[in-house]
């Protein structure tokens, strides 16, 4: 069994979206990108688990 | 003829005629090494200590110029300590610690390499390349004159190889004419380009970086950069697209440039264009002079088994890994490590020959620790698409105020020995609450012994070290002695041993294999226990 939660976890997830939109207004494309390495790899430390983030990987490809 | 292919610092073995070459039929050596570098050296020392007579040989007469490897590790240094030769290493050597990671004009982080105190030597010495080779050529000579068995044939080249089921023809080439010679053993330490690999047809495969670095040596007497490793990414700067900047013996300085795929090594290695970069990198009132230069490109590749019947490869003929992190000599001086008492075991009929089957296991698996971090490391270094580049500089950006991202800052992995968990020379681990350090496989770790340390008394033969515990001297297996080695808390006043061999144990007993590493563990002595694990040891069950 997968220990990472791909079930809806976040309250107002439309708040949440539009927070990660509006994150990248007035951004140029590598900005935007150099952004998203930076996101990804704080959220990545905060979970931690090897295993869980091994699911993430595969869960995004 | 032979010409040089290089120029020489050292000139230390001048060619001599042999009796060998105007013998009527080949004569037949024990052992022959070919490549006088330092892992062919090293190979010489440690079986000539042994009484095992050695013939190595160079198509040079001496020790090449250029400083190349600078850094060497606290493993190499041990295992220079059990040769004889640590010392003047350690008081040429200049001894760091402390490194710096830069991106652009700003420090990143810093990192110190040695946390634990307590070890005789330290985490790094940087020494230029021609002297780590002269002082264990020295102790060659020392031993020599003791009455190792060792002989250095300079201006021998080996043209040709060829392989029987018990011993091996090698054709050489000298300044009086051609001579054979016939070897029940050779050791290949010709280097990454290995003619003998070449004549065996061989394969050297793995992967090649696109990238080139250019690396100038430079005398400079400054107080403006401490002796530490400082690493930039993407420097201010603009003379490379990263650049490290390291201090050797003689206030000489590694600078070493990453330029680019496609340059063109002629035009870069003027010395006004190399000037041009150092000056942008040290300002234009820096004063130095140039020591050395040369371009490299990098690969890592391994050959797929190190052993080939008699014939052995050891050091950058067998596995080939980037520069960052430290990992060629001082891998290479491992393989010499592990090799020479095996060989030693096996010549003087004291193991069979499988047990050099291990050393394939064992070195193999540590040319592919090296690999990996090397190849890892170059892919920070390097970024080979647009997103590892972001990826990189993303963390690179987040290291400089979080803690988190500095673990994956990667300007090299820096050598650390290697641990042979998977050995099928490994015996029973069974110390109830033994430290993870000291595990069967894994290389001694240091402690001080009040006013010694505890490699310095482990030696170079199989050890029992009995801590808190009785164990008899004397010990002797098939023939091979086992030196007993007793010691309590009482010779442990800080307290490191029983940090790092007790773990919460009481009492320990260890096997330890001649090249340092833990064979076997046990809370106490037993007979019948240590036969085995001694006989496992030597690949005999």
């Amino acid at each position: 069994m997968g220990k990472l939660n791909t079930k809806p976890n976040i309250a107002a997830p439309d708040d949440f979206y539009a927070d990660l939109i509006a994150a990248h207004d007035g951004k140029s494309d590598a900005e935007s990108e150099a952004f998203n390495a930076r996101l990804i790899l704080v959220l990545a430390n905060h979970i931690g688990d090897r295993d869980i983030l091994q699911e993430a990987l595969n869960v995004a490809r | 003829m032979i010409q040089d292919r290089y120029a020489l610092a050292f000139k230390l073995y001048p060619y001599r005629k042999s009796p060998d070459q105007d013998a009527g039929s080949p004569a037949r050596h024990p052992v022959v090494v070919v490549g006088c570098g330092p892992i062919g050296l090293a190979t010489a020392l440690d079986l000539g200590r042994q009484g095992i007579p050695v013939v190595l040989l160079d198509d040079h007469e001496g020790i090449g110029m250029g400083s190349r490897a600078i850094c060497f590790s606290k493993r190499t240094l041990d295992i220079a300590d059990r040769y004889g030769c640590g010392a003047p290493m350690l008081d040429k050597g200049v001894i760091w610690n402390v490194g710096k990671v830069f991106q652009d004009d700003r420090q990143v982080f810093e990192f110190n390499l040695l946390p634990e105190n307590g070890h005789a030597n330290p985490a790094f010495i940087n020494l230029q390349q021609p002297y780590f080779e002269k002082f264990i050529f020295e102790q060659i000579c020392q031993e020599q004159a003791n009455g190792a068995p060792i002989e250095i044939r300079g201006k021998n080249r080996v043209d040709a190889i060829e392989t029987f089921d018990d011993h091996t023809v090698l054709d050489i080439t000298t300044p009086d004419g051609p001579y054979q010679l016939k070897a029940d053993w050779v050791i290949a330490c010709d280097g990454a380009g290995s003619p003998l690999r070449g004549m065996m047809g061989l394969a050297f495969d793995g992967r090649v970086f696109q990238d080139s670095f250019l690396i100038a040596d430079i005398k400079m007497v400054s107080d403006s950069f401490p002796t530490e490793r400082w690493f930039w990414f993407e420097p201010y700067f603009k003379s490379g697209a990263s650049t490290l900047l390291h201090k050797q013996p003689d206030d000489v300085w590694r600078v070493d440039f990453q330029i680019g795929w496609d340059v063109d090594r002629t035009e870069e290695l003027k010395e006004e264009n190399i000037r041009r970069r150092l000056d942008a990198m040290l300002g234009n009132d820096v004063e130095y002079e140039m020591v050395w230069s040369s371009i490299y490109t990098f690969q890592c590749r391994r050959m797929q088994k190190f052993r080939h019947n008699r014939v052995i490869f050891a050091g950058d003929s067998a596995h080939q890994v980037s520069p960052f992190g430290a990992r060629g000599a001082n891998s290479g001086m491992q393989d010499v490590d592990n090799l020479g008492w095996k060989l030693g075991l096996v010549i003087n009929g004291l193991a069979p020959d499988s047990l050099l089957d291990s050393y394939d296991d064992e070195r193999i698996h540590g040319a592919d620790e090296n690999i990996l971090n090397s190849t890892r490391a170059t892919d920070f270094i390097t970024p080979k698409s647009k997103a590892s580049h972001t990826f990189r500089n993303a963390v690179l950006t987040l290291a400089e105020k979080h803690a988190f991202a500095r673990p994956l800052v990667n300007s090299g992995r820096l050598s650390v020995p290697c641990v042979y968990d998977t050995s099928p020379l490994n015996g029973p681990d069974t110390l109830p609450g033994g430290p993870s350090q000291t595990r069967a496989g894994s290389a001694c770790t240091d402690a001080p012994l009040g006013r010694d340390y505890l490699l310095r008394q482990l030696g170079d033969q199989f050890v029992l070290l009995a801590i808190n515990t009785n164990a008899p001297g004397g010990l002797e297996v098939d023939n091979i002695k086992i030196r007993t080695v007793a010691l309590s808390t009482a010779d442990d006043p800080g307290g490191a041993l029983a940090e790092r061999y007790l773990g919460t144990a009481d009492s320990a007993v260890y096997l330890i294999r001649p090249d340092q590493h833990v064979a076997a563990r046990w809370p106490s002595y037993d007979a019948a226990s240590l036969r085995t694990a001694l006989r496992k040891a030597c690949g005999k069950d």
